[in-house]
């Protein structure tokens, strides 16, 4: 013993304490969001219809209108990202000009507001194009802002596939389709899947993007083109006009429960085909 | 008896972009044989190699030109389907790289892009590659397990079954020993020696023993030059060209 300096031992400290401030952090607001939000939290606050502006009820349309936004967006998403992410990555030749505007392009979108999408969305999807205040308008807006990550994740994902895989798939004479069908896809697909699950974050957790482009009705959606009030944004408005703070700490105990819960069934999932 | 050549190439030069990586190249190999090709890295022999069956192609800026020849037909013309030739002419790398799927998926693999779907269709063939390779008694019991948990040795007998799935008439082989133990080495040294009654072997290797060992034909390469082309027991004992002597010598490389 003693070859462990304390000047070892102070910095081991350091490193350590940053850990442990995550760990604090993480676990300091999900515990407050459980505590408060368990105090509202019923049977009845998930499946009943909120009254009075939410200030009674529950928030069943709103956990309806997330996960029907959530979807759009992944639908339309998740497509043109994964074949931008496959044409960078296994079309484009190196000195491509197009390839570089595109690889620019998802950088700059990356790095847009969100209320930049949300103020578009409404320009020209809401007034513009007449989609109104609804799932599609909001739908739309919501996947224009998750399709850099997955295009990022997914070419990331693509860039980790051995070189070796690609050409001993060619030299047993796959077609280039058949290599990325039953190759490449298959083994970037958990990377994809982790792309998936960071956007399901941000669009559940969008408010400001989806006021100006699903708006904030509080009735339960029956189509693409009805409005739509997401949990976020219910939350917001109950805090923000002072509806009810144990409200809106009880719609962020759900908005949490159900990320934790598609993290877990995506990892479930991964771990199946992985296997 | 009259020697029947598989492939053969006449002028045949590869550029990657302005670099010429090889410098007219004519070969003649011949049928049933293992022929080896051996030089100092960066000599051009895997070059060759890979432009036997096309695969320089994949790598951006590479021109080809002269010609090789396949069964005396002309493989780089716009005629030829790739795919075809690649069915025809085979390719082991370096690193064994099995897919992440199980054993038999791996060897499935081939005959299912080219269209074989039935069930005992694909099993015959997985069980026939798998015994050509002699791998079929180690995994026999485990077919359907991860290929990835196998050795190293195992992974590349793998490959190669994969390779014979798809009823190669010409196997390309390039350092297919190198991330292997002297073990694993020795299996497949015995493997490419019963190979080669059914199948013609072009095998890159960096160990001059090992081309001494399992090679009928020996060609040397430096600089993008084929120096000397011959048996491979006249290469080892009798070399015409000094450099080919100071090569396997062991004064340079």
């Amino acid at each position: 013993m003693g070859a462990v300096s304390i000047k070892d031992r102070f910095i081991y400290g350091l490193f350590y304490l940053s850990g442990l401030i995550i760990v604090g952090i993480l676990v300091s607001i999900i515990g407050y969001v459980i505590a408060r939000g368990v105090l509202v939290l019923n049977l009845e606050f998930i499946l009943e219809s909120p009254r009075h502006a939410g200030s009674a009820g529950g928030i069943f349309p709103t956990i309806i209108s997330t996960l029907y936004l959530t979807l759009l967006a992944l639908v339309i998403a998740v497509p043109i990202g994964v074949g931008a992410a496959v044409y960078l990555e296994e079309y484009a030749l190196s000195s491509s000009k197009f390839a570089w505007l595109v690889n620019l392009t998802a950088e700059t979108l990356a790095g847009i507001p969100s209320i930049i999408f949300g103020l578009f969305g409404f320009v020209f999807l809401v007034i513009f194009l007449g989609m109104g205040w609804s799932i599609l308008s909001g739908g739309i807006t919501l996947a224009i802002m998750i399709l850099p990550t997955i295009t990022r994740t997914a070419q990331e994902a693509i860039l980790t596939l051995p070189p070796e895989y690609r050409e001993n798939s060619l030299a047993l004479g796959a077609s280039k389709w058949q290599t990325i069908r039953k190759v490449i896809l298959p083994f970037a697909l958990p990377g994809i899947v982790t792309g998936v699950i960071l956007s399901i974050g941000r669009a559940v957790g969008e408010t400001a993007a989806l006021i100006l482009t699903a708006g904030s009705s509080l009735g339960m959606p029956q189509s693409l083109f009805d409005p739509a009030r997401t949990m976020s944004v219910h939350l917001y408005m109950l805090a923000m006009e002072g509806i009810s703070l144990e409200r809106a700490f009880g719609t962020a105990f759900v908005v949490v429960v159900l990320i934790l819960i598609i993290n877990y069934l995506a990892n479930l999932s991964l771990r199946r085909l992985s296997r | 008896m009259e020697k029947v050549y598989k492939m053969q190439s006449r002028n045949l030069q590869v550029f990657y972009q302005n670099f010429q990586a090889l410098q007219g190249i004519n070969m003649d190999i011949e049928e049933n044989k293992v022929t080896a090709l051996i030089g100092p890295s960066g000599c051009g022999k895997s070059t060759f190699l890979r432009s036997l069956n096309r695969l320089n192609e994949l790598i951006e800026g590479t021109t080809t030109k002269g010609q090789v020849y396949l069964d005396r037909q002309a493989v780089y013309t716009n005629e030829v389907n790739v795919v075809e030739l690649r069915k025809s002419v085979g390719m082991v790398f370096q690193k064994p790289s099995v897919f992440p799927m199980s054993i038999y998926e791996n060897v499935a693999y081939g005959p299912r892009i080219h269209g074989i779907t039935k069930k005992n269709r694909l099993d015959d063939i997985v069980e026939k590659s798998l015994k050509s390779a002699n791998l079929w008694k180690e995994v026999s019991n485990r077919l359907n397990s991860p290929a990835a948990r196998l050795s190293g040795g195992q992974q590349q007998r793998l490959v190669i079954a994969r390779v014979l799935a798809v009823d190669p008439e010409v196997i390309l082989m390039d350092e297919p020993a190198s991330a292997l133990d002297p073990i694993s080495t020795a299996r497949l040294e015995e493997l490419i020696a019963e190979l080669k009654s059914n199948y013609s072997i072009v095998i890159v290797t960096h160990n001059m023993q090992q081309a001494a060992r399992i090679s009928d034909y020996t060609g040397f390469f430096l600089n993008g030059d084929l120096v000397e082309f011959n048996n491979t027991a006249d290469i080892f004992v009798n070399p015409r060209d000094k450099r080919t002597e100071d090569y396997i010598t062991g004064r340079f490389g």
